[in-house]
């Protein structure tokens, strides 16, 4: 068990590493001269030399990589060019909110798909197994920003029950904070609720065609039983994987969710630095969201072992 | 029997939706019922009606013609986009597979750190460097998506190289190449198209999210995901113009997840018992 984590854990710093050179390569194919972008145009040569020796940009690359990862092992990831603030806290701030949806999204999610995919695998091709199947190939398809829209559309405007533009911090007042996020809530649970209903139903099908299932029919446990007890611990580690990755790919695609409902959060963040060419705020956005994503995959990976003991074995 | 039953259906209805899509986007190409791009000031956010099917939008342009040259849009960058992820991803996964040895260890270790992203967010980031346009998208989605084509073809290469038809056509002298475009890449098909498939749906989801943030195909060029985030602001004043955009690519996207589905059942046999 401690050889598996520490394994693992290991394993999680060169991807984190090539992901922190990635993403330096990646902002360093912007054309022109970052200095020249901060300053704007008025500049004059010798406080662009002055800038560019600040940033290091007359140092060779491998020099400059060198320099600015230890910066953010310092938790240093620049000034945004907009604002002048620290980008680092700036991220932070603004992924409190992400984290808060997406996370909630994915736990809503899972309580109704699991059990909602082993009911389907349970009467595999019953009518009930084509109506769940139906519904979350529907779900898959559609797109979350268009579902949020529709949400506001019949909540926001027709019914006027919450809020359609606008965001309130918990801190400042939990009621109304609530009012705000919870459309975007729902909308990526009914989204999500697609996936892991369909991994759960497949996973579900594989499991109950091995022979110790029918070995606990044949002794005459209760079904309901034999899918709780026999079938759900074996069935779940499967789509666990998928939760942990669709938990990544949300946090990479929540931008347009944050559009939909004017959110002040992480994805809105980055879309918004991109276009003000505020490079240091992107730069710091795709860092942070890929090493999220890499961390998310380790806990799922630790967490693993919980659901099924055999991945240690070997 | 039942099982056989929902598989015709599902690529019946799949392959229907595909269809209307295709034609509609070539019909495009062809006719519209207006100029999807003719600013009509007088006739601004029109409700549906005989003239206009389904109303205009804030500029007075007709939002079936839009919706029409959208599909061409979204199709053709879809195709595009799955095609140069496929070239790539293949080219790359067959070396990588084949040749084995240090070049294989350094192209996975590059392959895994992009995969390490999640593909929209490396989308996102590459769409910073080169600025929203078409041909951008098609390049940045590509990119993001070839690595997961890297891994499928590469641990198909692996497998299928060990088989004892491919030590054959080395037996009797064929050369490597010969071996690999003849022998090898002909059983990568199934999985590869497989994936592509899903691929074409991810693609069409990407693409309309990109230009609903305003990353994608710029403006006046009717997109489905531009035009949606064009209707945000006039929600309550004009609700028709979120709904039909939105349901183009839910119905492309149950299209392709239908024909998807009856694919991987008919090419994948592990799948086909479930």
């Amino acid at each position: 068990m401690l050889r598996y984590i520490i394994r693992r854990l290991l394993m999680t710093v060169p991807t984190a590493l090539l992901v922190a050179i990635a993403v330096f390569v990646l902002l360093r194919l912007v054309p022109g001269d970052p200095a020249q972008l901060m300053l704007g145009d008025t500049a004059t040569e010798e406080t662009l030399a002055e800038l560019r020796r600040q940033l290091g940009l007359d140092q060779p690359i491998p020099l400059q990589f060198l320099y600015w990862l230890g910066n953010v092992l310092r938790g240093d990831l620049g000034r945004s060019i907009t604002n002048d603030l620290p980008v680092l806290p700036l991220i932070v701030d603004r992924f409190r909110v992400s984290a808060t949806i997406v996370v909630a999204a994915v736990v809503l999610a899972s309580i109704i798909a699991v059990p909602a995919g082993m009911l389907a695998a349970w009467r595999q091709n019953s009518p009930g197994d084509l109506v769940i199947v139906a519904g979350a190939t529907l779900m898959l398809s559609i797109p979350s920003f268009w579902l949020g829209l529709l949400m506001l559309l019949l909540f926001g405007v027709k019914l006027g029950w919450l809020p359609v533009v606008g965001y309130v911090s918990f801190a400042e007042d939990p009621g109304r904070a609530l009012a705000y996020i919870v459309l975007p809530i729902a909308t990526l649970t009914l989204i999500e609720i697609g996936v892991v209903t369909r991994m759960a139903r497949a996973a579900t099908i594989e499991v109950l065609r091995l022979e110790y299932i029918t070995h606990a029919r044949a002794k005459g446990v209760p079904e309901g039983r034999v899918l709780w007890r026999h079938a759900l611990p074996n069935a779940f580690a499967p789509t666990w994987t998928v939760i942990g990755l669709i938990l990544g790919n949300l946090l990479g695609g929540i931008a347009v969710v944050e559009t939909v409902f004017t959110l002040p959060g992480l994805g809105r963040l980055l879309v918004d630095g991109i276009f003000a060419r505020d490079y240091p705020v992107v730069q710091g956005c795709l860092l942070f969201t890929a090493i999220m994503y890499v961390l998310v995959n380790l806990l799922v990976d630790l967490l693993y072992p919980v659901f099924d003991p055999r991945v240690t074995a070997e | 029997m039942r099982r056989r039953f929902r598989l015709r259906a599902n690529a019946l209805i799949g392959g229907t939706l595909i269809g209307v899509l295709a034609l509609v986007g070539v019909t495009a190409s062809l006719w519209t019922p207006f100029d999807p791009l003719r600013i009509n000031l007088r006739a601004r956010l029109r409700p549906p009606s005989d003239l206009y099917w389904l109303g205009t939008d804030e500029f007075g342009r007709d939002v079936v013609s839009r919706l029409m040259a959208g599909a061409g849009t979204s199709a053709l960058v879809a195709l595009l986009t799955v095609m140069s992820a496929v070239v790539l991803g293949v080219f790359i996964g067959v070396v990588a597979g084949f040749v084995r040895g240090w070049l294989d260890r350094a192209l996975m270790a590059v392959n895994d750190t992009l995969l390490a992203f999640p593909g929209i967010l490396l989308a996102l980031g590459l769409m910073a460097v080169m600025g929203p346009n078409k041909w951008g998208i098609i390049l940045a989605l590509g990119l993001a998506y070839a690595p997961s084509v890297v891994r499928v073809v590469r641990a198909t290469v692996l497998s299928v190289r060990e088989r004892e038809y491919i030590e054959a056509s080395r037996v009797i002298g064929n050369s490597e190449i010969y071996t690999m475009m003849r022998h090898v890449l002909p059983n990568c098909t199934a999985p590869i198209v497989v994936l592509a498939t899903s691929m074409f749906g991810w693609v069409v989801l990407a693409e309309s999210a990109l230009s609903f943030l305003g990353l994608g195909v710029p403006p006046p060029a009717p997109t489905w995901g531009n035009m949606l985030a064009a209707a945000r602001p006039y929600l309550d004043q004009a609700p028709w113009l979120s709904i039909a955009p939105g349901l183009c690519i839910a119905l492309t996207m149950l299209g392709i997840n239908l024909l998807g589905d009856a694919l991987r059942d008919r090419l994948d046999p592990r799948m086909a018992a479930a």
